[in-house]
């Protein structure tokens, strides 16, 4: 009995809910990235490895933006249209002559794409990282610490950018026409929907969510090139867990997994809590490898 | 060919040969179909047919030959465009939006530029009038209907698209027979209205008593082409083509 | 398969070796390494043509196969004394075994796109690990140590000279590739392509693919593995960055470069990237990527067949 007493005294409860709190918005934002990521395989097929660049970019145009504006939310906003410009740019040049061939080749080019991106923001921004300043500072107490209400500000942020979304499919033209090519690319078509079309509009939704998700984690780390790696690989392990194509899996699975890493940080340094994120792949891939929340194995 | 094929077609196929990847499933196609006519195409499992209609809808694009759409050539257009052009497709397995509700798949073909509110209602109405059982379900996922429902569903989304051809493929396999009788009530309806329609079929004399004339198809090529009557009367062609 | 192309066959094949042995008594020293260097990353390439190329399947783990097969070579030369060099060798093809092993249980299930992603995060696993477990791999910094001699024990030992290294990395990429060569000729070799061209027709007939696939995967890891141990003794350090799956990219773009299902092709996709990388750096710096990366889409493209396609048929004959 002692011993059961003396174990639930040692557990940190503090440090529990603070990486709750923390991984609930690391969990939203890599919500908002792999949404964007999930959708663009569900709908065509098309793994973007350049989707870990869009938030970097994402990122960047929104450092500049505020050096211009000193306006967040202005920077949010130009940043998200800018890049799903560049997002539908860049589907129409390398992915639409694409159409047709071995999806493979998709991987190849978006792995190009990522490179290109990667260097160019290396060459016009440099190496060292830069920084967005938070819209508003302000603390509130949370046991020892003073946790910025900022970065619940991020959780609630992406959860209401996911939500319009959702709400978008849902209802509209344009929704249908979305959840319809996502079903039946071929029955969309015969039914006058412009399919390539609405395929470079979901590209480019996908590339504003991962600039938006840029942005919003700005301040919360130093802006750098090499951000978007992590990141990606962070979406991948989230797609492939949740599901693929599935969004709903994929918002649980990145909430799911964010958790656990930072529940993981109390023991070990952060480098190391990212073994949990490939555990639970590997996990999944051995017993459930149609995606972990999909209730039944197709 | 005793039967005259229309002199000014809405749709006209000529000699067209389609592949899938290696497989030369089309040996030169040819056949017409009029404003406002119904036309049969038969021919075993296997022959083409299906592939015929997709190639006319523009879902796979034929290495040679041409496709004609009131006088111009569509060949090389895009599904999406030859649907806005008046061509409506119901597929062989329906294939009707399953997590979609039937309200949303209808508005797949409804939701158009230029169509006023008061057309899409008064096509809502004319379709749920035909499919009373629609109206019921308007809010239930297309993946909940039964086979019967569906290729109701399917037919009535491509009515949407107001068309000037309906291309139906095999809409009554799988059916009951009184559904597959309510299935000829519609395409008479839909010729009452002046819709043309090409009718792949297994079901020969249903077709037989729907269409004004009959192609039959064998191993990729049309063989025969007659008009309906003749070959009510004249059932040997059909015991060599078809085997019934 | 006629005389005539086995003899035109050959006789290129001579040439090109000849020329590749005459190089470096003609070559600068700085072009010397560099042409060493394109053999071992074209070995690397090649082995993962054999996924790519053969079986049809994208992997970005090698990166992997050929950082362990680094740090296996250096386990062998720095708890070894003397350093030898042919233990190097099997330390560094047990470790990229391993780690093929590992992949090929795991991987070999999933179709395409997983097995890629998947394949991509186990090279991240092994980054992670051998990145934070310091006290063994030397961490970021990662570990140097000295070149063994070339020798063969009870006949001669004699230490390698830029030139000698150079041949030894030649007759081990040649051999490879002879190797190879015979191996995707062989019934295993087809049974692999049919896999490729039309895997639930194979699995119908028969065929147990997965075992293939994994055994596939082993291939290809020992020989990335390989190129591995070549690099860390050219060199004489590894570090994780070897490990990270930008590598197995490289290999990759060296693949598509180059072009596919060649076992040759590969290796001149790796000749032409770092020949691109020289030329573009004189102008960009270390930007060179951006003109590369876009020379790269655009092959994937337009010429997704690579630089040796065309010949792709008369090349495995």
């Amino acid at each position: 009995m002692d011993a059961v007493l003396q174990f639930l005294e040692a557990i940190p409860y503090d440090q529990i809910l603070i990486q709750t709190v923390n991984g609930i918005v690391t969990g939203m934002i890599l919500a908002l990235v792999a949404s964007g990521l999930t959708l663009i395989f569900g709908i065509m097929d098309v793994v973007n490895f350049a989707h870990g660049e869009l938030f970097m970019l994402g990122a960047y145009v929104g450092v500049v933006v505020m050096a211009a504006t000193g306006n967040f939310w202005v920077a949010l906003i130009l940043s998200t249209l800018t890049v799903a410009l560049l997002g539908a740019a860049l589907q129409l040049t390398t992915l639409r002559p694409l159409i047709g061939r071995d999806p493979l080749t998709t991987i190849l080019a978006t792995f190009g794409v990522s490179l290109v991106l990667q260097n160019y923001a290396l060459w016009q921004f440099g190496p060292v990282a830069r920084k967005i300043q938070e819209p508003f500072t302000g603390y509130f107490s949370l046991f020892y610490l003073d946790y910025p209400w900022y970065r619940l500000v991020i959780a609630g942020l992406s959860a209401a950018i996911i939500g319009g979304f959702w709400l978008f499919l849902k209802h509209g033209t344009y929704g249908i026409w979305i959840r319809a090519t996502t079903q039946d690319r071929v029955m969309a078509q015969a039914m006058g929907i412009p399919v390539p079309w609405v395929h470079t509009f979901v590209f480019a939704i996908g590339a504003g969510m991962a600039a938006a998700s840029g942005v919003l984690f700005g301040p919360l780390v130093g802006v750098n090139h090499a951000m978007g790696l992590d990141w990606v690989l962070k979406a991948f392990i989230v797609v492939v867990v949740g599901g693929m194509g599935n969004l709903g899996g994929s918002i649980a699975a990145s909430i799911f997994i964010s958790l656990l890493e930072a529940y993981a940080s109390i023991w070990v340094s952060p480098a190391q809590a990212v073994i949990v994120s490939f555990v639970v792949l590997v996990l999944t891939l051995l017993f459930r490898p149609t995606g972990l929340f999909v209730p039944t194995p197709k | 060919m005793s039967a005259a094929e229309p002199r000014d077609p809405l749709v006209a196929v000529e000699n067209i040969h389609t592949y899938y990847g290696k497989s030369h499933i089309l040996h030169g196609v040819s056949l017409q179909v009029g404003r406002g006519e119904v036309v049969g195409l038969l021919g075993r499992n296997g022959v083409g047919k299906s592939t015929t209609l997709k190639t006319i809808m523009g879902l796979v694009h034929p290495h040679e030959g041409r496709i004609m759409l009131a006088g111009k050539p569509v060949t090389s257009l895009p599904a999406h465009k030859l649907a806005r052009l008046g061509i409506g497709y119901v597929p062989e397995d329906r294939r009707v939006f399953r997590l979609l509700t039937v309200m949303e798949n209808l508005r797949t073909g409804l939701d158009r530029h230029g169509v006023t509110d008061a057309r899409k209602q008064a096509l809502l109405d004319k379709v749920f009038a035909y499919f009373p059982v629609l109206a019921e379900r308007r809010n239930q996922a297309g993946g909940t209907l039964s086979g019967g429902e569906q290729q109701m569903l399917a037919i009535a989304r491509a009515m949407m698209l107001e068309p000037k051809i309906i291309l139906l493929d095999e809409p009554t396999e799988g059916l009951m027979p009184r559904m597959v009788s309510q299935i000829r009530q519609i395409i008479e309806a839909l010729h009452r209205e002046g819709v043309a329609i090409l009718l792949v079929e297994q079901n020969v004399p249903l077709t037989l008593a729907a269409s004004e004339r009959v192609y039959i198809m064998e191993k990729g090529t049309v063989r025969h082409h007659a008009a309906a009557s003749e070959l009510k009367v004249d059932d040997a062609v059909i015991h060599q083509y078809l085997g019934v | 398969m006629t005389n005539r192309h086995t003899a035109t066959y050959w006789i290129g094949f001579s040439v090109i070796l000849a020329l590749l042995v005459v190089a470096p008594l003609v070559l600068p020293e700085f072009w010397r390494r560099f042409l060493t260097e394109i053999l071992i990353w074209g070995l690397l390439a090649m082995s993962s043509d054999i996924l790519i190329g053969y079986a049809g399947m994208i992997s970005f783990g090698h990166s992997a196969f050929f950082g362990l097969g680094m740090y296996g070579a250096a386990a062998a030369l720095l708890m070894v004394r003397p350093p030898n060099l042919w233990l190097a060798i099997v330390y560094g093809l047990i470790g990229a075994g391993g780690v093929a092993l590992f992949v090929a249980y795991f991987s070999t299930r999933l179709r395409d796109i997983y097995f890629a992603i998947t394949t991509l995060i186990f090279s991240q696993i092994f980054y992670v690990i051998i990145f934070t477990w310091t006290e063994v791999t030397g961490g970021e910094n990662g570990l140097t140590f000295s070149r063994p001699a070339l020798a063969i024990p009870g006949l001669f030992s004699v230490p390698f000279t830029s030139a000698t290294l150079h041949w030894f990395v030649l007759a081990v990429v040649a051999a490879s590739y002879l190797l190879l060569r015979r191996i995707t000729q062989s019934p295993f070799g087809m049974v692999l392509q049919s896999i490729r061209e039309n895997e639930p027709r194979t699995r119908a007939i028969g065929y147990p693919v997965e075992r293939y696939k994994m055994v596939a995967v082993m291939l290809s890891g020992l020989f990335a593995g390989l190129a591995g141990v070549l690099y860390a003794i050219q060199n004489r350090f590894a570090a994780p960055d070897f490990v990270y799956f930008l590598v197995s990219g490289e290999a990759v773009i060296f693949n598509v470069m180059g072009g596919m299902g060649t076992l040759v092709g590969p290796i001149a996709g790796a000749g032409f990237f770092l020949l691109l990388r020289e030329l573009f750096s004189r102008f960009f710096t270390e930007y060179y990527l951006i003109p590369v990366g876009v020379i790269f889409i655009a092959m994937v493209i337009f010429m997704p067949q690579g630089l040796l396609g065309f010949a792709r048929r008369w090349l495995n004959q």
